[in-house]
């Protein structure tokens, strides 16, 4: 008998698992939808965790060793939840040549955590980006998705204050 | 659809065009949108109602200042405006017909001179997300002229008469490979576009996705014409939403008009793209990775041969190229490949698009004729460094580039001359860097980005970039010996011959061209525990130094 025989029943009742279902429809639960559906996955809960990377596994019978490869390769995943407000710091070469290590540096300090980490209180989420090709505006910063150019340090600090201070 | 519907498409856009005496157009890349221009388009839209003039305002692409943004561009002068804010809204309408605003003027300089634009010929006329004016612009006559006067060979005949090569950095001629995709036999073959720009600093691709969109297409669709593909990919960085968006909407819209699908302009020829999103992985931008990615993969390099062209996506014959390659298609086949290649040196035709950024006045986007010397750019277009500071270093070819110094900047720009100086082309980032920047400290942030992104699979990378980057902090911290640059030397040559792909064999080029034109930077962190710049943390400079002077 094949690994997995049946697609599985779909893991809550919660909607957002009928558009990951839908995502894999689409693609006709083909394996190679594998990537395409952890993003649907991750845009709509926010992260990956084990139950979905299982879901996901099963319904394209994909290997699960498979799917957690993928899914710890390519940085855009992530296996963690997000905080309620993200702050993430371009390091891209220009931002860096602009001095963005100075508002990594700040963004430590005020909360406490490194890059990749949430405050213990789940309120704010710190990241860094390779790049996200706003180049011309360098140093930029994403603040909740939104892009922010020409970022100071301590203008960063003002609106980190503002989340934390909440 | 053919000849006589596309002309129908045109006139009826140039009709709706004529109706209105101006067009305000304002810039919507993510640049401008970064600082409001929806707002600004909102409002010089309200402003624009019941004023009495007949005025068009559109939402378009990048208009390659983006220092300046958010830019508007009012035609039919062709008038700029930057910085502009949505209270500027009502003195734009006021001005027009009249004199110009000058309190808003962006103060252009030099920016334009110089530049001649192949790629960006629509960027910033254009709404992206409206196929009529790209095709009242010219567009799709290149694909509907080849699918109905040309046969595959002729159009691969004319591209590679235009000299045209890889815009993603390795310059490979483009004709030669469209020819070797279609003399490998195959039921069913592919076109990708490689629109995974994970090179910092550079955001060409990101630009022309968002601004005209359909040009890609058009570039892709003749491609798949000429190799006998009839099915394409686009791979797109996710970190790229509104490029992402806009290329979703002109897929639909091509599909809707005819441009793909099945039986195109009447031909039996078929052919559909399909946007596949990159997951973040600098890797994937290597073709083999690439490929992966798109089967549902992790994004690891294989080796080569078989290239992708004889065995690439599910072991089919793939054609992959840049953005920028298809975006320069259109036109070559519209005017000819002589008329491509009278443009640029001898082995380097057509123009390259880049984007200038970092220490430079004028940040944006520029398209010059390959040939321009590196000065003329930086300093003609780009308006030199500011804050009176002196120029150091421009850097080329992002990590897997090189720093090149103030005695090359007469070089002129071909993908030949810039390896024979110790860089490369790359897809076109271009950083200028200040006499505030030290350059042992740029070639550790690009060894870091290297071993991060490093994908692991083969050992001389894997490894051997961490030991460079451990080395390199060495020197940065001042700690470092005689004995440690012989051994990152050593290291450089070892990684760069024994790696599996181009990631891990170019990884060393930042620091083998800092240490062939900055060796006294180096030098100065070994023997004086000093930093030049007052970067590092051996200098104590740094430490006390005001944060905002280097922040500057």
């Amino acid at each position: 008998m094949p690994l997995y025989a049946e697609r599985p029943p779909l893991p809550s009742e919660d909607k957002r698992w009928r558009i990951v279902n839908g995502t894999m429809r689409k693609h006709g639960y083909s394996r190679n939808a594998l990537i395409e559906t952890l993003h649907t996955v991750q845009s709509s809960f926010g992260f990956l965790d084990e139950p979905s990377i299982r879901f996901v596994a099963q319904s394209l019978r994909v290997p699960l060793s498979q799917a957690y490869g993928v899914v710890t390769f390519y940085h855009f995943f992530s296996l963690k939840p997000p905080g309620k407000h993200t702050c993430t710091v371009c390091l891209g070469t220009a931002c860096y040549i602009k001095g963005s290590d100075k508002l990594v540096a700040e963004t430590e300090k005020l909360l406490h955590i490194r890059a990749g980490q949430t405050t213990p209180d789940g309120e704010v989420s710190f990241a860094t980006a390779r790049c996200v090709g706003a180049c011309g505006r360098a140093p930029v910063v994403l603040l909740d998705g939104e892009l922010s150019g020409q970022m100071e340090a301590a203008q960063l600090a003002q609106q980190l204050e503002r989340w934390t201070r909440q | 659809m053919n000849a006589d519907e596309l002309e129908q498409i045109a006139a009826a856009q140039v009709e709706e065009r004529e109706q209105y005496e101006y067009q305000v157009n304002v810039c919507m890349g993510t640049g401008c949108l970064s600082q409001h221009s929806d707002r600004v388009k909102a409002a010089v839209e309200k402003a624009a109602e019941g004023c009495g003039k007949r005025c068009h305002v559109r939402r378009t692409g990048c208009m390659g200042l983006c220092a300046a943004g958010p830019m508007v561009l009012v035609e039919p002068n062709e008038t700029r405006y930057g910085h502009v804010h949505e209270a500027d809204a009502k003195e734009i309408v006021a001005s027009l017909g009249v004199a110009p605003v000058a309190r808003l003027d962006p103060d252009l300089g030099g920016y334009f001179e110089g530049q001649h634009h192949v790629v960006l010929e629509n960027s910033g006329h254009i709404d992206p997300e409206k196929i009529e004016e790209y095709v009242a612009r010219g567009g799709y006559e290149a694909l509907v002229r080849a699918l109905t006067d040309m046969n595959p060979a002729s159009v691969i005949e004319q591209i590679s008469k235009s000299g045209l090569r890889g815009r993603g950095g390795g310059g490979y001629p483009t004709g030669l490979k469209w020819d070797t995709v279609a003399k490998v036999k195959g039921a069913q073959k592919y076109v990708i576009c490689n629109g995974d720009e994970g090179d910092p600093g550079a955001f060409m691709d990101r630009s022309v996705l968002e601004s005209d969109p359909q040009r890609v297409i058009e570039g892709m669709a003749i491609a798949a014409y000429a190799i006998g593909a009839s099915k394409g990919y686009i791979y797109v960085r996710a970190e790229y939403p509104l490029a992402v968006q806009r290329l979703t909407v002109a897929l639909q819209q091509a599909r809707r008009r005819g441009f793909l699908g099945n039986g195109i302009c009447e031909t039996t020829f078929g052919f559909d793209i399909d946007i596949r999103l990159g997951a973040g992985a600098f890797v994937c931008g290597e073709e083999t990775a690439l490929i992966a990615s798109i089967e549902g993969k992790r994004g690891t390099p294989r080796p080569r041969p078989p290239y992708p062209a004889v065995s690439g996506l599910w072991g089919a014959p793939t054609l992959i190229n840049n953005v920028e390659t298809f975006a320069n298609v259109a036109p070559i086949i519209r005017h000819g490949g002589e008329w491509f290649s009278s443009m640029g040196t001898a082995r380097s035709k057509g123009t390259k698009v880049f984007a200038l950024t970092g220490k430079i006045q004028r940040t944006g986007l520029v398209e010059v004729p390959m040939g321009m010397t590196l000065r003329q750019i930086i300093f003609g277009i780009g308006g030199g460094v500011p804050d009176g500071r002196k120029f150091k270093a421009v850097q080329t070819g992002g990590p897997s580039g090189g720093c090149l110094p103030e005695e090359h900047l007469d070089l002129s720009i071909s993908y030949d001359a810039l390896i024979s100086a110790g860089s490369m082309m790359g897809s076109g980032g271009m950083i200028v860097m200040d006499d505030a920047s030290c350059m042992v400290s740029v070639a550790r942030f690009f060894m870091e980005f290297c071993m991060t992104e490093s994908c692991g699979k083969c050992i001389p990378c894997r490894a051997g970039t961490v030991q460079m980057y451990n080395l390199l902090t060495k020197i940065c911290n001042g700690e470092a010996t005689h004995r440690d640059l012989d051994q990152l030397t050593e290291l450089c040559d070892v990684v760069g011959a024994t790696s599996l792909c181009g990631l891990g064999q170019t990884a060393p080029n930042p620091v083998l061209s800092t240490l062939r034109y900055f060796k006294h930077e180096y030098l100065a962190h070994i023997d004086e525990k000093r930093c030049p710049a007052g970067v590092c943390p051996c200098s104590p400079a740094a430490v006390d130094a005001p944060r905002g002077e280097v922040l500057a």
